[in-house]
Order: structure tokens, then C-alpha cells, then sequence
């Protein structure tokens, strides 16, 4: 970021002496805008809509298709209803912090989005302590729906409040440690610094320079649903149990900013994860020109985000819903005693191969490559059994 | 210092998502786990029972629809074989079979609907459009037959409205060839998913000498391992002519009678029903659906006890006769409403997500519970 404004000064785009610092003001301003209102809301949108489509084409829907091209308004229609609704405050309830609760939730979902990196130059702020930061920030969300369970003064929004803090809380745990691993090889918490570790070839990338890391970005994509309430950790707004959580007493835009902040999250729950594990915005040197490679590294980020995304949708579609017990005894019997071994395994594996390991990626990778094979065999299995015919229109 | 906790009291429904209908609940709870949840039923009370007393032998048949508007035809055939055991009527032979063959159509049905709900309730909801997707195809081939989709109306004093379209037989038969393989998809897809087993298994133990006591019947007592069922035990109908098994919980997902054993009685219930379903279709012989039973329809002086198996268990349709054209009285005795009695017992101890599960796994339908 700071490098692109330098080059567009020196190349004489703001006059021979411009004031500085008002420039990097206003260049911080344009872009931080950009950023929230051109990319993190719009995505929350569109993201509202791609779910409904892909989860209907799962369950043998159509999904919405009647406004704009298949229906691809309907995130833009859906956004006017409630933003039109009347915003309703329950009279028993306490109406400050009823009226502030969405609002730290939304918060919690855009200051991310100051770290995300886009791609060699396009980050907002490339902090020493990104991920870190990105941890921090997102955790913000409990705040904001612990404030809306309570200020409801509904016991239904109440038990999902206080589900909601028990499993954000808990969740955090089994997250920050497979964070670990990956500090613990590169020696950095810059978003920026974990990326250039890698390369852009699949082998380079963490998730498979050892099992260890393998196990700890499948934890961290784990912990991550739970922490951003998706299927199947989807306790604190779980509709057959709690009707909705404690979103419950809300309506029209407050409603609304929920569920941008759990849609938008999304995206930011596949950042963590492509940074971390799968090399980020890496793409093979093919040009001089930074600008084609800023766009390429642009695109090739955001296609493992959307993988990513597209992969939480597909979870949703397939698993049922934890009990709140089994959520707990998951996180504190099962993957905070693993991400413990994982950070130890680490340390010895970095210990004994400083370089990394050159053979480690191989394996893990052809391991990767037969988990794949025997999923899309399974999947041919049933589908010659079931008799079906395949129907992939994407315009219905 | 001791922190001091409160019981908890929670009002579900009746507008509740997943009571399935207007159901109330008054839940005591402590946290999530649940002191008691008592059951207050009579939200969907239209004095069924009361209005045959007004219009009469015939016009008391669509009315059946609504007892349990999920599975109508048993109603509807309920109430048929009490009327015709009142005035002394035989059903003729084909009618008799168009009975049982639409019977056990809306008996697939209205289980698809129950697993299928059964998914929605622990937040699955992929399985439950599969399962509607099924059953919408069950929906076509009966309004083929009858002309409505949910309240059939089908049935008649002494036999049925209509008879099988031309076409029909070959129809149903390929839903049956489709529909065998789609229930093995379907078990794939989320009988055998790990979560969904965690969820069910050892939640809501009834055991068998309970569900005696506590009088449950059908799905829920077989559950349980007690081999009951009035097509075999008391039969009825052309029962007896058809071949097929009765299956009962076995326990083999946790302890014998919880919710997941009961689910899988009703998986393999749809499995013994298309059994059924093709020995029907194809030894159905020829002739007449209805017999001549006068419209000013009088049953001399009585009273009878009909025994049906509806998709929710031992149905009893009670009727007297007083020698006029209206009934003096009947009564109608749901498996809903038995059930109803046992949650509160089962849910002591329960978490609250776990008492969907049980009200999902007991199958119980507003309708048939308050009549």
C-alpha cells in the first residue's frame, strides 16, 4: 500500500512537491472505503445469494431466480426490505445496548479487513503483528452478540447469547494454537511475511510442508466455522431450538447487520486460512510489470478464498447440527489437546529440519491426492447406484 | 463464594419453529439441561368428534382428513370400516385393495415427512428437501387418484370414491423402483452421518415395559423392540394376503428404544411398505371399488371399536349408533396424544436442543393430538 502511493509520487501523479502526509491521509481514507464499502459489504451480499443458490442446488431447489439475472439481485432487494423495515425495540428491553449490540458486530467483521492481504502492495496496513491482530479483532463479535442475547430481555436470545460467548471463547483456544505452527516456522506475524514464506506452488505451501501443520490448518478451518456460528456449529442462532438466537427481538437493518457480519466473515475466515496455509496471493513470476502481477496476485487470492467460502457452504449443506455438550467436549477433548501436540511437533520438526523438509511435501501431497481420489469414487459409487441424471444447468 | 443459581422457566410455542404445529411447551430449565418440559396441547382443538354428530355417516368423511392431515388415508379408512361395521357392509374385494394401496402410499409419505423433519430439527436441511422431493412425487400419484394432494377425502363407506386410473398401476410401479434405491441415497446422505447418530442415540430411552405403560403405539413402541402391529396382530383389511415383516428397534446405535431406533423403525417401515405396495399392485383383482350403500345411510342401534394402523400407530375409531342417520357418539384415540403423555417424563435430565429431537423422534402431529 505504502509502496504503490510511493511510486504514484514519484511518478509525478500529485504535482512535483505535494503535502505528504495529506496524500497518505487521503490515500488511506480512499482506499480503507474501497475496501469497506466497494468489497467487504458487496461481498457479504453476493455472498448471501451464491449460498442460496449452491445450498438449493444441493437439496434439489432452484433457489432465488426473479430478481436480475438469476436472481442476482436479490441481495440488493433483500438489503432494501430491511433497511425500509421498521426498526423495532422490544419495551423491556435495554435500548442502548440493544441498539449498539449489531454494531460492534459489524466492527468485529470489518476491521479485518485493515490486514487482508490482496495482494503484494494491496494491503491497507502491513501490521508486525498482523494475524495476531486478525485474531484479536474478529473476537470482538462475542461482545457485540453476548450484548444483543442480553439487552433482548428474551430467554430465548439470552441462551443464545451465553452460547454464543461459550463457544467463541472456547473456540479461540484451539484456533490462536494452530496459528502457532506456522509462526513458529516463519518467525513473523505479518500477514505479508507468512506469505512470502511460501511459494506459489501447492508444495511450498504450509498446509503440506508437514503433518503437522496439515492437521493444524484443518483445526484452524474447523475452529474458524465455530467462530463464525456456521453449520454445523450454528448453536447460537440454532432456528429449531432457539428460534433465532440472539438475533430473536431483532428486525430490519440491526437484523440486518448480523447477517452481513456472518456472511462477510466468511471471507475473512478463508483469508486467515489462505494466508496462513495456502500461500496467500503467490502466483509464478510471469510478468515485470507490478501492476499485472498485483492483479494476478488479486485473483489468484481471491479464487482460494472463494474455494474456501464455497467449501463452508457445502459443510452447511451436508452436516446437521452439535449439541451444545459435544461442541464443548469437540473443542476441549479433542482439538486443544491436538493443537498442543501440533505446536510441539512443530517446534521438534523445525528443530531438526531448519530448511524444511524437502521429501515431507511429497508425501503429504500424494496422501492429499488419495483422500481426493476415494472422495470422488465414493461419490461416482452412489451416483451409478442412485440412478440419477446429472443436471447442471447454472441458469434456473 | 457460591454463585446461586435459578430454575429457568421457558415458554415454547406455540409459534415455536420446530413443535411441529401449534404445540405448547412450559420448560423448567437449568441452563441448557432441562428440569421438565410439561406438554399444554389443545391449541388445535376443532371438536372433530363433536361434528359427527351433526353431519352424519357420509358427511363425517372429509372432516376425517383433518384428525391427521399427514396421513389422511387412515383416517379416512377408519372411519369407513367403523361405519361399515356399524350397517353390517362388505367392502368389495378391489376396493379393498385400492385401500391398502393408498394407505400405504400416504404410509411413505407421511414417514418421509417425519425423517425428513426429523433432519430439519437437528439443523440438517438438505435431507428434509430430499425427503419432501419424494414425497411430492407420492403427492402426484395420489392426487392422480383422488384429486387432492393432503386431505384425500378418498375413501368411502363401503369401499373407495375411485377407481385406479388407467396407467396408474405401471406408474406406481417405477416410483417403487425408484423410490427402493433413493431410500439407501437417503440413509447415506444422514442415517449413517456421525453427528446425526451422536445426536439421536441414547437420547429419549423408552424402554419397552414404559412405552407399555405409557401406551405408546405404533413407530414409538416398536422402537422400543415390541413386535406390535395391528396388520399383523389384528388384521384387518387384505392384510393377511401380503408378506412383509414387521421391524422393531434393536438398539443398535445406543440403547434400545431411543430416538435413533425409532427413526431407523420408520426407515424400515418405507422399506416394508413398498413390499407391500408391489404385492398389492400386482395381485389387485378385478371388479367393483364400491358396494350399494344407501345414501339415508342408518346403522341399526350399536356400537363398535375399530382398530387401525395409521403411520402413527394403533388408531381407534369408536362409534355409536342410535338407529338414526347421525352417530350418537365417536371417538377417536390417537397415537399423537399418547405420546404426548411420556415427554414429560423423558425430558427430565434432557438438554433443551435434545427435546426437539424427542418431539421429532415421537412423531407427533398437532392435529391428531387435539382433534
Amino acid at each position: 500500500m505504502q509502496k504503490l502511493v510511493d511510486s504514484l509520487i514519484a511518478s509525478g501523479a500529485f504535482g512535483a512537491h505535494p503535502p505528504y502526509d495529506i496524500v497518505y491521509a487521503i490515500a488511506i481514507f480512499v482506499f480503507s472505503a474501497i475496501v469497506f464499502l466497494g468489497v467487504a459489504f458487496p461481498f457479504a451480499g453476493i455472498v448471501s445469494w451464491v449460498e442460496r443458490r449452491v445450498w438449493a442446488r444441493m437439496q434439489s431447489r432452484c433457489g432465488p431466480n426473479r430478481v436480475g439475472p438469476n436472481g442476482f439481485l436479490q441481495w440488493l432487494a433483500d438489503g432494501l426490505k430491511h433497511v425500509c423495515k421498521e426498526d423495532l425495540i422490544p419495551a423491556e428491553s435495554d435500548e442502548t445496548l440493544f441498539k449498539m449490540a449489531p454494531y460492534l458486530v459489524i466492527l468485529a467483521f470489518t476491521l479485518p479487513w485493515a490486514v487482508m492481504p490482496f495482494s503484494s502492495s494491496l494491503i491497507l496496513a502491513d501490521l508486525n503483528v498482523g494475524i495476531l491482530y486478525m485474531t484479536a479483532v474478529t473476537a470482538l463479535t462475542v461482545v457485540g452478540v453476548l450484548m444483543a442475547g442480553w439487552a433482548s430481555n428474551d430467554k430465548w436470545s439470552l441462551i443464545g447469547g451465553i452460547r454464543s460467548a461459550a463457544q467463541i471463547v472456547s473456540y479461540e483456544i484451539p484456533a490462536g494454537l494452530s496459528i502457532f505452527p506456522v509462526v513458529l516456522m516463519t518467525g513473523t506475524l505479518s500477514m505479508q511475511g507468512i506469505i512470502k514464506a511460501q511459494g506459489w506452488a501447492p508444495w511450498t505451501w504450509f498446509a503440506f510442508s508437514n503433518p503437522f501443520t496439515f492437521i493444524a490448518a484443518n483445526i484452524l478451518y474447523i475452529s474458524a466455522l465455530a467462530e463464525g456460528n456456521r453449520t454445523p456449529f450454528d448453536l447460537p442462532e440454532a432456528e429449531s431450538e432457539l428460534v433465532a438466537g440472539f438475533a430473536t427481538e431483532y428486525s430490519g437493518m440491526r437484523y440486518l447487520f448480523f447477517f452481513a457480519a456472518e456472511w462477510g466473515n466468511l471471507f475473512i475466515i478463508g483469508a486467515i486460512i489462505t494466508t496462513l496455509f495456502m500461500g496467500g496471493w503467490q502466483v509464478p513470476h510471469v510478468s515485470n510489470s507490478p501492476v499485472v502481477m498485483n492483479v494476478l496476485e488479486l485473483v489468484m487470492f481471491n479464487v482460494k478464498v472463494l474455494f474456501l467460502v464455497f467449501v463452508s457452504m457445502w459443510v452447511r449443506g451436508t452436516l446437521p447440527r452439535v449439541r451444545i455438550d459435544q461442541l464443548m467436549s469437540l473443542c476441549w477433548k479433542y482439538l486443544v489437546p491436538i493443537s498442543f501436540v501440533n505446536m510441539i511437533g512443530t517446534a521438534v520438526w523445525v528443530a531438526i529440519w531448519p530448511e524444511g523438509n524437502s521429501i515431507a511435501p511429497w508425501i503429504m501431497m500424494a496422501l492429499f491426492a488419495a483422500v481426493i481420489v476415494v472422495f470422488l469414487g465414493r461419490v461416482l459409487h452412489y451416483f451409478r447406484r442412485s440412478k440419477m441424471e446429472l443436471y447442471l444447468s447454472p441458469t434456473v | 463464594m457460591s454463585l446461586r443459581t435459578e430454575e429457568m422457566t421457558l415458554n415454547m410455542g406455540p409459534q415455536h419453529p420446530s413443535t411441529h404445529g401449534v404445540l405448547r411447551f412450559v420448560i423448567k430449565a437449568d441452563g441448557e439441561v432441562m428440569r421438565e418440559a410439561i406438554p399444554d396441547v389443545g391449541y388445535l382443538h376443532r371438536s372433530i368428534e363433536k361434528i359427527a354428530e351433526k353431519v352424519g355417516y357420509h358427511g363425517f368423511m372429509p372432516y376425517t382428513d383433518r384428525v391427521d392431515y399427514v396421513c389422511a388415508m387412515f383416517t379416512n379408512q377408519g372411519w369407513g370400516m367403523a361405519s361399515e361395521r356399524l350397517g353390517g357392509i362388505e367392502v368389495p374385494k378391489r376396493g379393498e385393495y385400492c385401500r391398502v394401496i393408498s394407505a400405504e402410499f400416504n404410509r411413505i409419505a407421511s414417514h418421509l415427512l417425519s425423517v425428513g423433519t426429523m433432519g430439519m430439527d437437528i439443523g440438517a436441511m438438505t435431507p428434509f428437501t430430499h425427503a419432501i422431493r419424494e414425497r411430492e412425487m407420492i403427492n402426484d400419484l395420489i392426487e392422480e387418484l383422488c384429486g387432492a394432494r393432503l386431505t384425500f377425502n378418498y375413501m368411502r363407506i363401503g369401499g373407495v370414491a375411485w377407481d385406479l386410473p388407467p396407467g396408474w398401476r405401471e406408474k406406481a410401479l417405477a416410483y417403487l423402483d425408484h423410490f427402493d434405491p433413493i431410500l439407501e441415497e437417503y440413509n447415506s446422505l444422514i442415517s449413517y452421518n456421525k453427528i446425526y447418530i451422536e445426536r439421536l442415540a441414547n437420547v429419549g430411552v423408552i424402554s419397552t415395559a414404559e412405552a407399555i405403560d405409557y401406551n405408546l403405539v405404533g413407530p414409538n413402541l416398536r422402537g422400543s423392540g415390541f413386535k406390535w402391529d395391528i396388520r399383523k396382530d389384528i388384521p384387518y383389511s387384505v392384510y393377511p394376503e401380503f408378506d412383509f415383516d414387521i421391524p422393531i428397534g434393536k438398539g443398535e446405535f445406543g440403547t434400545l428404544g431411543d430416538a435413533m431406533d425409532r427413526y431407523m423403525v420408520r426407515i424400515r417401515e418405507m422399506h416394508e411398505s413398498s413390499k407391500i405396495l408391489r404385492q398389492a399392485l400386482s395381485q389387485i383383482p378385478d371388479g367393483p371399488v364400491l358396494a350399494k350403500v344407501p345414501r339415508n345411510f342408518k346403522p341399526k342401534a350399536g356400537e363398535c371399536q375399530i382398530r387401525v394402523e395409521s403411520a402413527r400407530g394403533d388408531m381407534g375409531w369408536y362409534a355409536v349408533s342410535d338407529g338414526s342417520a347421525y352417530p350418537w357418539r365417536v371417538h377417536v384415540r390417537t397415537g399423537s396424544f399418547a405420546a404426548m403423555g411420556i415427554i414429560n417424563k423423558l425430558s427430565r435430565g434432557l438438554m433443551i436442543a435434545d427435546l426437539v429431537t424427542l418431539i421429532a423422534s415421537l412423531d407427533v402431529i398437532a392435529p391428531e393430538i387435539d382433534r
